[in-house]
């Protein structure tokens, strides 16, 4: 049984909600300083060339320009990226996607910048352009960085048993090849960052909209050449990001901080949405070609799995994304011989780094797609399927991880969403319903002839299908994983906290403060959550991987044990007991119902300073170690793992093509839940956006140029999308962090385009393979744009 | 030119220039930041303001259109210090995650329940059909709007 908790787990509203709900919080752009001047990008309308010249000339003679700034005023690094520093903040020598930026014009006024910015001359001559991820590893393939040898940013192979053999073994062989495009993340808040030189030698200090405020830090000291103490990072109000504030936010805060050391003066970028969507990174396309053996029954034999990740201009977190790829691939199910190589590359289409799901939305639309394939084939339902594959206590994963030491939910969600779902009944009636499926254009003759029209009566079919995941929590072995929480006691009780993980919209500020206010027996409200400052807190890695209740929670948990420990002497002496196991902490009093003994908690921190004892402290916590054999793709993972399950019931409009969500059923096991209200607002969240990228979301590029530049064509959730989403929590007995407090954010996007490919499959009778499932792929199985960008559909 | 408004039940005047857009002028020289830019083309409703009455995207509207007109911004929806039911209600009900949208979503909740008292849920999801959130999903934004309808019926 989970203990009793006086706060965590009931619905808490947010510190910010007050300054939100106003008007009152302040974003990047709502930062202003005197004396500040405005950034204009120079760009130029190609995807990959090589810069010959930039002239100047006539826009300084405008004079509306205070001062120019490209790579010749950088002091430090000019190149910078979290493995391969391959990204200029300038460049000077190439350009290779399409939002790069050659240089910078400053000035007072913005709207004359803008017109100034056309008078600078480029001289650049255009390069062939690489956009089909098939043939970036071709050998007469254009290089895209001539720095290495070729375009491959990154291999991860994982070999488990003897793949020829389990092919042998198997009764059936089923193989096919699934695409998904590029999604951009579409935070409602443009990127901004102002810039403002400190006075003498103090370095500089930059606010902005930016995600992790350590690696932005990290990344301008380098540009700058400054030590890391010089550059103070301070974070705005976050207007959305899922993991797209990162890398963009980093070059953007060099950029700023360049231009202000330059001129002396504040400076402030802050971007148009074309400029957003243009210059941002993008979640990877995926090429994911799955072979699979099987007994009759359905049990899975072998899994031959080739992923083919387009990194675009830059690598970026390439390395980082296709690592959780090339873990969770073969999806949550035991497979005696694996065979899995995942590739990132280079190409001139739009770069790709992390996005909410990090690398698992796309092998789980794929393998969740092909589980019910193998059911089919087997003639067994999709819940059966999992049932006979799924994980168990004691199974090994594909990297010969053994689970345990945590629960393996997996049976347990599936079970809660089938029957929460009403999902077999529901599931065979549909398939007996089941039509032809709409593909009534012939393209040689694409005149509708009578027999290709539906009687109304038949035209809606309805369909449910589901999709299951296991995801590990936290960075595993890509990466340290520690975190750092500071919190300082007042002498009224009340409380200052911050930890090194940042608030970025999802409600981390109260979700810690739940949890320091828990330890301490107080009401949440008496904490006050300080805004995330690089001066102030350590350290502690990205605000990614879902990571933030986990090891944050456990740090922000650390602060306040120490903080309780040394309260708890000095409530003994006052108490004149020596048990400090009698002593209670509830609703803002200590107390000793032994013996009837009260505190009020701000006396009691009173007290403990005037006897001077210490009421700062700081937290940590260290997640359990991991470990990877990078050349087999073998070990122990991530050190805990989430299981989640989606249902997806739909309306397929079957003269159209279109796909209405009736509903989603979402279950998820987060360990314990800190904040229910935060914890729904997750799901419904993520589902939406799982939506989005299984129906309606694609990045278009051509020649390596994006088309929806803005939110009339890249096409996001609306209100009226999607009918209903229920969020099932399964809670457990897990122990890491925060009363085993685990991960959420991003299970609840990865299942949603998988469940609904299943479900629309369940309702017309076609298996459909490539991201989004729009009008035309439901209807025609095909893109109808872009042309140069060919995709694979499955015979 | 010079223009006379009423912002926020104050009466104001102001001198802008014939190119500018009404969120500019709110935002840079009324320093009333809630509202906010997020598209710049009127699709994404960030910076929804009441217009006369009328929830309008102030990044289409220029400047000189607003002369005589009654504007209200996020800043003049709550009553002092007293907020509004709905941004009552979007607290409660945890309609707010980041919160970029959130100033454009209250208002036109707002001109939604003061021109229809008793909407029901598809015309909630329609009145901000022209929000775009990205963080929430939209469904606790829906449950707020649906309980504000009903306390400013019941106090009626």
């Amino acid at each position: 049984m989970k203990e009793k908790f006086n706060i965590v787990g009931k619905p808490v509203i947010r510190q910010d909600a007050f300054n939100k709900v106003t008007g009152q919080a302040k974003f990047a752009d709502d930062y202003n300083y005197p004396n500040q001047l405005y950034a204009a990008m120079i760009r130029i309308p190609v995807s990959h060339a090589k810069i010959k010249s930039i002239d100047y000339t006539e826009a300084i003679e405008s004079g509306l320009v205070a001062a120019t700034c490209d790579s010749s005023d950088i002091p430090g690094a000019k190149k910078v990226g979290p493995i391969r520093k391959d990204q200029p903040v300038f460049c000077d020598e190439k350009v290779v996607t399409s939002g790069d930026v050659l240089a910078m014009l400053i000035g007072e006024n913005e709207y004359e910048l803008k017109q100034a910015s056309k008078k600078v001359k480029v001289d650049f001559e255009e390069l062939p352009i690489l956009t089909d991820i098939e043939k970036a590893m071709d050998e007469d393939a254009q290089i895209i960085h001539p720095e290495f040898e070729n375009n491959l940013i990154v291999h991860y192979p994982l070999r488990k048993g003897n793949i020829d053999k389990g092919f042998e073994e198997s009764d059936h062989i089923l193989e096919q090849t699934y695409t998904t495009p590029h999604i951009e993340h579409a935070y409602i808040e443009p990127e901004a960052v102002v810039a403002v030189p400190l006075e003498g030698n103090r370095g500089i200090k930059i606010i902005g909209s930016i995600q992790n405020p350590h690696t932005a830090r990290k990344v301008v000291a380098a540009v700058l050449g400054l030590p890391l103490t010089k550059v103070r990072i301070i974070q705005a109000e976050l207007g959305g990001s899922f993991g797209g504030k990162d890398d963009t936010m980093n070059i953007l805060s060099a950029r700023a901080a360049v231009a202000a050391l330059k001129t002396k003066r504040p400076v402030k970028i802050h971007y148009s949405r074309e400029e957003s969507i243009l210059e941002s990174y993008k979640r990877h396309p995926y090429r994911l070609k799955y072979k699979v053996g099987f007994s009759k029954a359905g049990k899975l034999k072998a899994m031959k799995i080739d992923l083919l990740a387009d990194g675009g201009g830059y690598s970026c977190m390439s390395p980082f994304v296709t690592w959780r790829s090339v873990v969770q691939a073969t999806g949550p199910y035991e497979v005696e011989n694996v065979w899995t190589d995942v590739r990132a590359v280079y190409t001139n289409n739009p770069y790709t780094g992390a996005f909410r799901g990090f690398g698992s939305p796309q092998p789980i639309f794929a393998q969740e797609s092909l589980m019910d394939e193998i059911a089919e084939i087997a003639g067994i339902s999709p819940i059966e399927i999992r049932k006979i594959n799924g994980f168990q206590k004691g199974s090994v994963t594909a990297s010969r991880q053994v689970l345990r030491d945590h629960e393996i939910n997996l049976l347990k969600v599936v079970e809660r969403a089938a029957e929460e779902s009403n999902f077999l009944s529901e599931w065979n009636k549909n398939k007996k319903d089941q039509s032809n499926a709409p593909s009534f254009v012939d393209e040689l003759n694409p005149i509708v002839k009578p027999e290709h029209f539906i009687h109304p009566s038949n035209n809606v079919k309805r369909g449910i299908g589901l999709a299951t995941s296991f995801r590990g929590c936290s960075l595993g072995a890509e990466g340290v994983d520690a975190a750092a929480a500071y919190i300082s006691v007042q002498t009224d009780g009340s409380i200052y906290l911050l930890s090194g993980l940042a608030e970025n919209g999802q409600g981390l500020k109260t979700t810690f403060s739940i949890i320091a206010a828990e330890v301490l027996g107080i009401s949440e409200d008496r904490i006050h959550y300080l805004e995330q400052d690089t001066g102030i807190i350590a350290d502690s890695g990205p605000t990614v991987a879902s990571r933030s209740t986990l090891m944050g929670g456990g740090a922000i948990k650390d602060a306040a044990t120490i903080i309780k420990n040394r309260l708890n002497e000095v409530a003994l002496k006052h108490f004149n007991i020596t048990d400090y196991d009698v002593l209670v902490y509830r609703n803002n009093t200590i107390s000793n119902t032994e013996n009837n003994l009260k505190i009020e908690f701000s006396e009691l921190c009173q007290l403990a300073f005037n006897s001077a004892v210490s009421l700062s402290a700081v937290g940590w916590y260290k997640g359990p170690n991991v470990g990877w054999d990078e050349e087999t793709g073998q070990g122990d993972a991530y050190f805990t793992y989430v299981y989640g399950c989606q249902v997806a019931d739909v309306s397929v409009d079957m003269s159209t093509g279109e796909v209405y969500i009736n509903k989603i059923v979402a279950v998820h096991d987060p360990g314990t839940v800190i904040n229910i209200m935060g914890a729904l607002g997750q799901v419904y969240g993520g589902v939406t956006q799982g939506a989005g990228y299984g129906l309606w979301e694609a990045i278009e590029s051509e020649k390596g140029m994006i088309k929806e530049l803005n939110y009339d064509l890249y096409i996001i959730p609306t209100s009226k999308d999607i009918d209903k989403i229920e969020p099932i929590f399964i809670e457990g007995e897990d122990d890491h962090g925060a009363w085993g407090a685990k991960s959420l954010g991003e299970p609840t996007l990865e299942l949603t385009s998988a469940a609904l490919a299943n479900a629309i499959k369940n309702a017309t009778g076609k298996r459909l393979f490539n991201l989004p499932l729009n009008l035309e792929e439901v209807l025609l199985s095909k893109k109808l744009r872009p042309k140069d960008f060919v995709r694979e559909s499955s015979k | 030119m010079k223009i006379k408004f009423t912002l926020n039940k104050k009466k104001v005047t102001a001198e802008v220039e014939s190119t500018e857009r009404l969120i500019d002028l709110l935002r840079n020289k009324f320093q009333l930041m809630g509202t906010k830019e997020g598209c710049s083309i009127g699709e994404c409703g960030a910076c929804t303001i009441l217009m006369d009455g009328k929830a309008v995207n102030s990044c289409l509207v220029l400047a000189e259109q607003i002369e005589g007109a009654e504007i209200i911004t996020i800043e003049g929806i709550a009553d002092g210090e007293q907020l509004h039911p709905i941004q009552e209600n979007f607290i409660k009900a945890g309609a707010i995650q980041c919160g970029f949208c959130t100033p454009g979503m209250v208002v036109s909740s707002y001109e939604l329940l003061n021109e229809n008292p008793e909407p029901n849920e598809e015309e909630i999801k329609e009145a901000i059909a022209g929000n775009l959130c990205r963080c929430t999903g939209y469904k606790q934004i829906i449950d707020a709007v649906k309980i504000s309808a009903e306390q400013l019926r019941d106090s009626k």
